[in-house]
């Protein structure tokens, strides 16, 4: 019973991947190095990339972006990966503690929470205490009418807003919790939220969109992005390069630019 | 005596139904038995799940209030445009749910078509559970629709010839002669489209918003929890499993023979 | 009740005028195809003529705003009694009393006494999946008349039925018929004889032919009305004691009826039954003989009809084996001129 399963399992697989395998066997086989990394790296490691390419002849850089806890996922699942860069020391760790890596990770970059409100401010938002729901404060009322969105406690962007909160003493009343960065930031650009707890480099690359508005005690809740080489790699010498590559001084600029911190 | 099929169908015909069973025997295996009453019943569990039959329920009711008069107009009468019109109101059944709630967010939002005419009438759309039922309606209307017309197609008009010629008003000839007949179709377009809003999540996410009780429906919750804890993920994932096998099963079994 | 319906319906090609007297049944004859069902529709108010006007019981129905179905009281009952197969026959008896506001006891009282008055009232609880067809028809009678309708359209109710049951059915329908003001579809000729008052014979959607039933069928003008009387006819023009048609032919008769003048439209009609075969033209005789080849042989009784194109002999089956008649074969049609009737078309 169990081996008709699983024959069939396989039979369906390859069925299935049978028509798939046509579209890629077409590749040149020049050398590829896969990357996978936080959506909130796609701009500067998309740069970083492409640098890589043009100081290594016939390296193809492919890029995947998504979620940490996602990519981290794929890699515990057996996806092909070289190196690996997620937007917490949470999830990567995961992976650690598997021996999935090669090495221990580094930390990159670092991020800090801003506010960010809708272009022109329609609620008037000043900062964390304009939406601190706490009745002990007075401006508990004005706060109610402010509709604000943060990412859910279980993201890393959530966790630090929640840790944020702590730190600065107000209580937040958020009219939702969103999957990402990406829906917080969408649910501000269009509008519909009047303000938003995000990455400052998520402001910065929202442009005109949106304004940010800096939360001194952001400083204190400082979000880490590791990378690391990974164990099952087949082009570690490659990996380890690319790795360099972002924590050299190139990485530094580039993602100085886009606003993430040095470690 | 059946003529019976080609022998080769069944090669794919299996192959098909492995490829859609398979996965859900593979879920199923993976479920943490030991720890499953604890994980679905932790309170953002029971919140999610508890919001999404309301919320799927609210919007099958809606889905049927709009959709009988809609699968109605297309079914038995003719106008022009009535063939453009039918494939736009379909559309959602291709449309990616997440382009769905982007429309409804750029037509109810704050700053949407009639955002503003909602805000002077006190009506805030966004991040209430009002937000989750209409995105589930818009992507569950066309199934009842779709599902509804063919029903009134097959029936034909003749029923309805005769009930008029008997002195019956228009409404009297849907309410007594229509309806009854269509019962069944009715029937399979609700419980597809209850089915579709209990599995409702782009649409959800992407103009609803995600907040516990309010928001955040099983589907949204399981996505969540997938960050965190792939476990309660999984537990989470066979609770939908079970009541969308429970509706399908209610529903066959309220139509003998009958088939969804 | 007196139904005047006068309607032009052009892309089906009908262009009808007729009248129903008060309480009167008249039979809508005529080949498949002809706009029969066409005027029932637009008796019915299912159809808009393109022209025409349709007045029941001195109602305009077809003015600026057509009259809907629901508020002319014509009721239908057509081949298929579309019996609404999620109601009893009893509630489907009571749909019309109920559609126009009795109340659910009072009309099923009333729905009782019209299945009782068409023999049924013994399939009261049963459902229409689980009734014969007769007995689904009977029930649909019923619903009809239940429903008191100004004018009854019957669309050909008998088609559908066995051989078996349709004489019983039609018994009934006779009955109730009785003073009722009805339009009949039918293609058979004992519905006209036995339910019609009048017949009007249509053709290619126009009337061809109209009067009262017995004198219609005795002495039929339109072929398919001769036809459907199983009369042989011969249209022509009068001519030396003979109707002369187009083709040749020739028949002779004696005329009946008003005088015929040389050169007028007539037809000659006689019985198959006084029609002689013969496999070679006998001489002599004071008979007119009619050239033919046998189309067609069928049981007609415990004798033979033979069929030739648009005529027809009947034998016995002796004369028929006798003669060695097949299909194919030429033979020769004889019939006494004192056997064919000849009138004015």
């Amino acid at each position: 019973m169990r081996r008709a399963a699983a024959g069939l399992a396989l039979a369906l697989t390859g069925a299935l991947t049978g028509a798939a395998a046509g579209c890629s066997a077409g590749e040149d086989d020049g050398t590829r190095l896969r990357v996978l990394a936080a959506a909130s790296l796609s701009s500067t490691f998309e740069e970083l990339a492409a640098e890589f390419e043009r100081t290594h002849e016939g390296v193809d850089v492919q890029l995947s972006f998504g979620g940490s806890a996602d990519l981290v996922a794929q890699v515990q699942e057996g996806a092909p990966a070289d190196v690996l860069a997620t937007a917490d020391t949470a999830t990567m760790d995961r992976l650690v503690t598997e021996g999935l890596t090669d090495g221990a990770p580094e930390v990159f970059a670092t991020n800090v929470l801003q506010l960010a409100v809708p272009a022109g401010n329609p609620a008037g938002v000043r900062g964390l205490a304009d939406l601190d729901t706490g009745s002990s404060t007075g401006a508990g009322s004005a706060a109610e009418d402010v509709d604000l969105v943060v990412c859910a406690p279980e993201v890393p962007c959530g966790a630090a807003a929640v840790r944020l909160a702590e730190v600065a003493g107000v209580r937040l009343s958020p009219v939702s919790e969103e999957q990402s960065v990406t829906d917080v930031l969408g649910k501000v650009t269009s509008g519909e939220a009047d303000a938003g707890l995000v990455y400052v480099t998520d402001v910065r690359a929202a442009g005109d969109a949106v304004e940010g508005i800096a939360v001194p005690e952001a400083d204190q809740v400082v979000n880490e992005y590791p990378v690391a080489t990974l164990a099952d790699s087949d082009e570690a010498d490659l990996a380890r390069e690319f790795v360099q590559l972002v924590l050299g001084a190139t990485g530094r600029e580039v993602l100085d630019t886009a606003g993430f911190g040095a470690p | 005596m059946r003529p019976g099929v080609p022998r080769w169908v069944l090669v794919p015909a299996a192959l098909g139904a492995a490829f859609v069973l398979l996965p859900l025997v593979a879920i199923i295996a993976r479920v943490p038995w030991t720890d499953v009453g604890t994980l679905i019943g932790s309170d953002a569990s029971r919140d999610a799940l508890s919001l999404s039959l309301r919320t799927s329920a609210a919007s099958t009711v809606l889905c049927v209030v709009l959709g009988v008069p809609m699968a109605v107009v297309l079914a038995r009468t003719s106008f022009p445009g009535q063939r453009v019109l039918r494939s736009l109101v379909l559309l959602p059944l291709v449309l990616p749910p997440v382009v769905g709630g982007l429309a409804l967010l750029y037509t109810f939002g704050r700053r949407g078509l009639l955002g503003e005419t909602l805000e002077v009438l006190g009506v805030q759309v966004a991040f209430s559970t009002a937000a989750v039922v209409m995105a589930q309606t818009f992507v569950a209307l066309p199934f009842l629709v779709v599902s509804l017309e063919g029903a009134l197609r097959t029936a034909g008009e003749r029923y309805e010839l005769v009930a008029a010629t008997l002195g019956a008003r228009p409404t009297t000839v849907f309410r007594r002669v229509t309806l009854p007949l269509v019962l069944p179709g009715l029937a399979s377009g609700a419980v597809l489209a209850f089915a579709r809003a209990l599995g409702e999540f782009g649409a959800t996410v992407t103009f609803a918003g995600s907040l516990q009780g309010v928001t955040r429906t099983m589907p949204t919750q399981i996505y969540l929890l997938r960050e965190t804890d792939a476990d309660g993920a999984v537990a989470l994932s066979l609770a939908l499993v079970v009541v969308a096998v429970l509706v399908i099963g209610v529903a066959h079994r309220g139509r003998p023979g009958g088939a969804l | 009740m007196t139904l005047e319906l006068a309607a032009t319906v052009t892309d089906r090609d009908v262009e009808v005028a007729l009248e129903v007297a008060d309480g009167e049944t008249v039979a809508l004859l005529g080949p498949n195809g002809t706009g029969k069902s066409t005027v029932l529709a637009v008796a019915a108010g299912l159809l808009r003529p393109d022209r025409g006007r349709v007045v029941l019981d001195g109602e305009e129905l077809t003015g600026r705003r057509l009259v809907p179905p629901h508020a002319r009281r014509t009721a239908l009952l057509a081949q298929d009694p579309l019996l609404f197969p999620h109601l009893t026959a009893l509630e489907n008896v009571a749909f019309g009393p109920r559609s126009a506001g009795v109340r659910r006891r009072a009309a099923r009282d009333r729905a009782r006494g019209w299945l009782a008055e068409v023999g049924a009232d013994d399939l009261a609880g049963r459902r229409p999946g689980r009734l014969s067809g007769g007995q689904a028809q009977r029930v649909a009678i019923a619903r009809a008349l239940a429903a008191d309708p100004r004018l009854l359209l019957l669309d050909e109710p008998m088609a559908a039925l066995d051989v078996a049951v349709a004489p019983a059915l039609r018994q009934t329908l006779k009955r109730v018929l009785e003073g009722r003001t009805t339009l009949l579809v039918t293609h058979d000729v004992l519905d006209a004889l036995l339910l019609a008052d009048r017949v009007v014979v249509l053709d290619r959607g126009r009337v061809v032919e109209h009067g009262p039933t017995a004198e219609v069928l005795a002495r039929p003008r339109s072929a398919f009305a001769a036809r459907v009387a199983g009369l042989n006819m011969v249209r022509g023009r009068w001519s030396a004691g003979a109707v002369r048609a187009d083709d040749g032919r020739a028949v002779a008769g004696s005329p009946s009826g008003p005088a015929l003048r040389e050169g007028d439209a007539a037809v000659a009609v006689f019985r198959p039954r006084a029609v002689s075969v013969f496999r070679h033209a006998p001489g002599g005789s004071p008979r007119t003989a009619l050239d033919v080849v046998v189309t067609d042989l069928e049981p007609h009784g415990d004798q033979v009809r033979v069929r030739a194109g648009d005529l027809a002999a009947d034998v016995t089956v002796h004369a028929a084996a006798e003669l060695d008649l097949a299909p194919g074969v030429p033979v020769t049609f004889a019939v006494k001129a004192t056997e064919v009737d000849v009138y004015a078309q």
